[in-house]
C-alpha cells in the first residue's frame, strides 16, 4: 500500500529500523554469536527494565513534561516491597500491590507539583528526585536487602529449550512482564480518551484546556503511570541482582531518556509511539551487545550513546526545518 | 467626542441579545453596561483596539468570565445572568481564536472530533462517530482535507477550516473568529469569504473580532466599535472606512498625510546591488538615503525578513553586493554590521523593546555596553549615568533621575527613551521589521513619531510591514517584493493607498 509507506517515510520510527536492520547486518557478519537465539534473548532481558522505565517515561514526554525522579520512585518501590516481604511477612501480591501504589503516589506528587505551582516539570522532578533519595537512605541507612523469595530473585521461566549446541533459551519473567507493560502502553496511548488526551495536551495544553480537557487530570494519569512503571521496573531489577540495594539505580536516568528520545519522542511534546521507544531500545542494545562482541571497551560505550543520540536529535531538528520551509516563520 | 450611534436595536428574534452587561476586574472596569445584539445568520464585525473590552466580552460568551450582576445575556429567547462554558458550548456558541487552538501533532480528523475524546478516561473514542463527524463538518464547508493527515502539515489556511469544522461538529450556531484574516494571502481570504456566506446560508452567525477593519468587512452587514469599555455605537457595514473606524476607535481625528520626500541626487548610505541568496531573494537592488524612510512591503513569505537579515549580516549575500557610502562592504556577521552603523530592530510587541522596569539609563546604556567598558570589560556607573544623562537632557526627558524605572515616564517620554537608545548606537542604517504589529492605534501612531524623529536626525531607516498604511503613509519610498523579487516601487500620493493594496493583494 503506497499510503502507508508514504506515512513512514520520514519518521523516526522508519530510519531507526533502517537502522537497527544494518546494525543487525554488520554485527551478524563481524560476529557470527550475534544473530543467535541465546543471545538475542539475553539481549531483551538485559534490557527490559530499561525497556519499562522508557514505557513510562514515554508517555511522560508526550504529555509535554519530563521527569527525572523515575529511578528514585523505582528504588523506594523496590525496597518497601523487598521490606515487606522479607522482614514484615507480607505475602507477595499486597506487598507488591503497596509498594505500585507507591510508585502512583511518588508520581502523582510530581504531576502536583508541575501543575500547582506552574514550574517546568525538570524542576520539579529534580528536586523530588534528590527528596526521595534522601529520604529513602534516611529511612534505610542505606541498608540492602538479600534473601528475596525464590521465585522473586530466581526467577519463573515460561519457556525453555536447549538448542543443538546445548545453550539454554528462557523466556523469563522480565521478559515476561516488559512485553505486557510495552502492550498495555501502546494500548492506553492509542486507543483510550486518556491516552488521547495525553497526546493533545502535549500538542497544545492551552487549546486542550480550552476543548476542556483537564489538565490535571491528565498530567496525574501521565506521571501516575510512570511512577507505576517505575515501581514494576523496580521489582524486575532487583529479582535480576537478587536484592533490592537503595542506590542500586541512581545515575540511570539518561539511558532511559536517551532511548526515549532516540525513538522519536519529542522533548515538547505530543510525539512520539511506543513502538519507537522499543526500537530505541533496541538500537542502543544492539549496538553494546555488537560492540563488546567485538571487544570494544564498554567505556567507550558513552561515546556511542551521546552520538546516536545528537544524530537523532538533529537528523529530527533537519527534517523539521526542511518540512516546514519557507511556512510562515512568525505566529503574528 | 461623542459619536451618534445608529445602532439598529436588538429585535426580538435575535439569536443573541446582551443588555447592560458589565465587567470590572478589581478597581478597572473592563466592560460598561453594553447592549448588543446578534441575529441568526449575521455576519458582524466586533472592532476595537488593544484593551476596549472584545476579548473580555468574548470571554463573557464563551463562559470563562461571569458578567458583574444586572445584566442580561438573551439567547433563543431564554435569558441568563451568566453562561459556564458547558452552557456557552451547548447553546452553540464557539470562539475560533486566532491561534486557532488546534493540536498540530493529531490528525484533521481528531482535531475536528475532538470532543468525542473527552470524557470517561479508559473508554475507546468512538472512531466511526469521529470519522462521521468530520465528514460531515468537512461537507458542510465543501472542504477536502485529507482526514489522517496531521494538522501541524497543512496550511494556515486549511488549518482555520479545520478550527471551523471543530466548531461546527460542536454544532456552532455562533461563531466568533479572532482576528482571521491576519496571516492570510488575499486569495486564502477570498476562500474564507466563501466559507463564510455558506455558513450563514446554513444559519450560523459569524463575529470577526479584529483590531482593524479587514477586507470581511466586504460581506458584514453590521459593525459594532468598542472603546474603553464601552459600546461606540453599532453601524450598517456599508458606512464605515478605514479613517472613519480609525477615529471611531480611538476617538480621535487621525491625520493621514504622506511624507514622499525626494533624496536621489545624494549619495546613498546604503546601496544593495542584484542581491540575492537561494531560495529567499533574488536579483534586488535598492538605495538608502540618510535621513530617507524606505517602506518594504509584500506578502508574508515575499522575502522582506530574509531580506533584512541579510543587509544586517545574518546570513551572507549569494549574489550581489552591499554598499555603504558607495563603499563595497561584506558583511559576515551581525557584529559587522553594527560596526558599520547598521542597526535592525526585529518585530517587537511594545514599543520597540524598552525594558520598563529597569532605569532609564538601563534602557539607554544597553545598546552601547560595549562602548562604556573599560578594557576589563566593566562599565563604570559613573560614565553609564553621565551617558544616559546627556541623553535625557538633549531630548528633554521629563524625569526626576536617570535611575528611575522606566514605567515611571508618560507615554511620550517613553517614546524618547527608544529614541535615545537607537541614536546613542549613533545607527547609519536602522531597519526595522513590522515595528507595530499587535500595537494599537494609539501606540501606532508614538512608534511612527520615534521612527520620523529617527529619520529627521539623519538616521536611513529601511521600514518593512505587511500593513499598507504603515508603509503609505510613512515612507518617502515603498518598495513591493513579490516572491523574493522586487516588482514595484511606488511614491506614496502618485500612487493611491488602495492602487498599491490592490497590487499587493493580487
Amino acid at each position: 500500500m503506497p499510503r502507508v509507506l508514504r506515512a513512514l517515510i520520514g519518521r523516526t520510527e522508519t530510519a531507526l529500523a533502517a537502522a537497527i536492520v544494518v546494525t543487525a547486518i554488520v554485527f551478524s557478519v563481524t560476529s557470527p554469536y550475534f544473530l543467535t537465539m541465546p543471545n538475542l534473548i539475553d539481549l531483551v532481558e538485559a534490557y527490559s527494565v530499561t525497556t519499562i522505565l522508557a514505557a513510562g517515561v514515554f508517555v511522560v514526554l508526550v504529555s509535554g513534561g519530563i521527569d527525572i525522579s523515575f529511578t528514585a520512585t523505582a528504588s523506594a518501590a523496590q525496597y518497601l516491597a523487598a521490606y515487606l516481604m522479607v522482614k514484615q511477612g507480607v505475602p507477595a501480591v499486597p506487598a507488591l500491590a503497596i509498594s505500585a501504589l507507591l510508585g502512583i503516589a511518588l508520581g502523582s506528587i510530581n504531576a502536583l507539583l508541575t501543575y500547582h505551582l506552574r514550574v517546568v516539570s525538570i524542576i520539579v522532578t529534580i528536586a523530588t528526585a534528590s527528596i526521595y533519595y534522601a529520604l529513602l537512605i534516611y529511612f534505610t541507612n542505606a541498608e540492602e536487602i538479600y534473601n528475596l523469595p525464590d521465585w522473586w530473585s530466581n526467577g519463573v521461566s515460561f519457556f525453555r529449550y536447549e538448542t543443538a549446541n546445548g545453550d539454554i533459551v528462557k523466556i523469563t519473567l522480565p521478559i515476561v512482564v516488559m512485553a505486557v507493560v510495552v502492550a498495555l502502553t501502546q494500548y492506553l496511548m492509542s486507543r483510550t480518551r486518556i491516552g488521547r488526551q495525553v497526546y493533545a495536551v502535549g500538542g497544545n495544553p492551552e487549546a486542550a484546556s480550552r476543548v476542556g480537557i483537564d489538565i490535571l487530570r491528565v498530567q496525574l494519569f501521565a506521571y501516575g503511570y510512570l511512577g507505576f512503571l517505575a515501581a514494576i521496573a523496580g521489582f524486575v531489577q532487583a529479582g535480576r541482582v537478587h536484592q533490592a540495594v537503595p542506590t542500586a539505580m541512581k545515575g540511570g536516568e539518561l539511558d532511559v531518556l536517551a532511548v526515549a528520545i532516540l525513538g522519536g519522542a519529542s522533548l515538547v511534546g505530543g510525539i512520539g509511539s511506543v513502538w519507537g521507544v522499543l526500537l530505541g531500545v533496541l538500537f542502543l542494545a544492539m549496538l553494546q551487545n555488537g560492540l563488546n562482541l567485538l571487544g570494544v571497551s564498554s567505556y567507550f560505550f558513552g561515546v556511542v550513546i551521546g552520538l546516536a543520540i545528537l544524530v537523532s536529535i538533529s537528523m529530527t531538528g533537519y527534517v523539521d526545518k526542511h518540512a516546514r520551509g519557507r511556512r510562515v516563520k512568525r505566529a503574528g | 467626542m461623542t459619536v451618534a450611534a445608529s445602532a439598529p436595536e436588538a429585535r426580538t428574534d435575535s439569536f443573541l441579545a446582551l443588555s447592560g452587561i458589565g465587567k470590572r476586574f478589581g478597581g478597572t472596569v473592563a466592560l460598561d453596561a453594553i447592549d448588543w445584539s446578534v441575529e441568526p445568520g449575521e455576519v458582524h464585525c466586533l472592532v476595537g483596539e488593544n484593551g476596549s473590552g472584545k476579548s473580555t466580552l468574548i470571554k463573557i460568551l464563551a463562559g470563562v468570565h461571569a458578567p458583574d450582576p444586572g445584566g442580561t445575556i438573551t439567547i433563543d429567547g431564554v435569558a441568563h445572568q451568566k453562561l459556564t462554558p458547558h452552557q456557552a458550548k451547548a447553546l452553540g456558541i464557539q470562539v475560533i481564536f486566532q491561534d486557532l487552538s488546534l493540536f498540530p501533532n493529531l490528525t484533521v480528523l481528531e482535531n475536528i472530533a475532538i470532543d468525542h475524546e473527552l470524557g470517561s478516561a479508559l473508554k475507546a473514542p468512538p472512531r466511526r462517530a469521529m470519522r462521521e463527524t468530520a465528514v460531515a463538518a468537512l461537507g458542510r464547508l465543501d472542504a477536502h482535507l485529507p482526514l489522517d493527515a496531521p494538522v501541524g502539515n497543512l496550511s494556515v489556511a486549511q488549518r482555520q477550516i479545520v478550527a471551523i469544522c471543530r466548531g461546527l461538529a460542536a454544532n456552532a450556531r455562533l461563531l466568533f473568529m479572532d482576528e482571521p484574516t491576519a496571516s492570510l494571502t488575499r486569495h486564502e481570504v477570498d476562500l474564507l469569504l466563501a466559507t463564510v456566506r455558506r455558513l450563514k446560508a446554513q444559519g450560523v452567525a459569524i463575529v470577526f473580532v479584529s483590531h482593524r477593519l479587514e477586507e470581511v468587512v466586504e460581506i458584514a452587514e453590521r459593525v459594532t466599535v468598542l472603546r474603553d469599555g464601552r459600546k461606540v455605537g453599532t453601524y450598517p457595514a456599508s458606512e464605515i472606512d478605514d479613517h472613519r473606524l480609525a477615529e471611531l476607535m480611538t476617538g480621535r481625528r487621525i491625520e493621514h498625510a504622506v511624507r514622499a520626500r525626494r533624496f536621489e541626487a545624494r549619495q546613498p548610505v546604503l546601496e544593495l546591488r542584484k542581491a540575492g541568496r537561494a531560495g529567499e531573494f533574488e536579483d534586488v537592488s535598492l538605495s538608502l538615503h540618510a535621513g530617507e524612510i524606505v517602506g518594504v512591503t509584500g506578502l508574508l513569505g515575499a522575502g522582506r525578513t530574509e531580506l533584512a537579515l541579510a543587509l544586517f549580516g545574518m546570513t551572507p549575500l549569494e549574489r550581489g553586493e552591499i554598499l555603504l557610502n558607495g563603499t563595497p562592504v561584506r558583511l559576515r556577521s551581525n557584529r559587522d554590521a553594527v560596526a558599520h552603523g547598521i542597526a535592525y530592530v526585529s518585530e517587537d510587541r511594545l514599543s520597540l523593546g524598552l525594558n520598563l522596569r529597569q532605569s532609564i539609563a538601563d534602557n539607554i546604556s544597553i545598546t552601547v555596553l560595549d562602548q562604556l567598558s573599560d578594557r576589563a570589560g566593566l562599565v563604570s556607573p559613573g560614565d553609564r549615568s553621565g551617558m544616559a544623562q546627556g541623553w535625557v537632557g538633549r531630548l528633554d526627558i521629563r524625569t526626576a533621575s536617570v535611575d528611575a524605572a522606566t514605567q515611571t515616564l508618560s507615554g511620550g517620554n517613553q517614546q524618547r527613551v527608544v529614541l535615545a537608545k537607537w541614536l546613542a548606537t549613533r545607527p547609519k542604517v536602522l531597519i526595522l521589521d513590522s515595528p507595530t504589529v499587535g500595537v494599537d492605534i494609539r501606540n501606532k501612531q508614538g512608534i511612527y513619531d520615534v521612527v520620523r524623529q529617527l529619520a529627521e536626525r539623519g538616521v536611513a531607516i529601511l521600514l518593512i510591514s505587511d500593513e499598507v498604511p504603515e508603509v503609505y503613509f510613512n515612507a518617502d519610498r515603498i518598495l513591493h517584493m513579490r516572491d523574493g523579487r522586487i516588482v514595484g516601487e511606488v511614491v506614496p500620493g502618485e500612487v493611491s493607498e488602495h492602487d498599491l493594496a490592490q497590487a499587493i493583494y493580487a
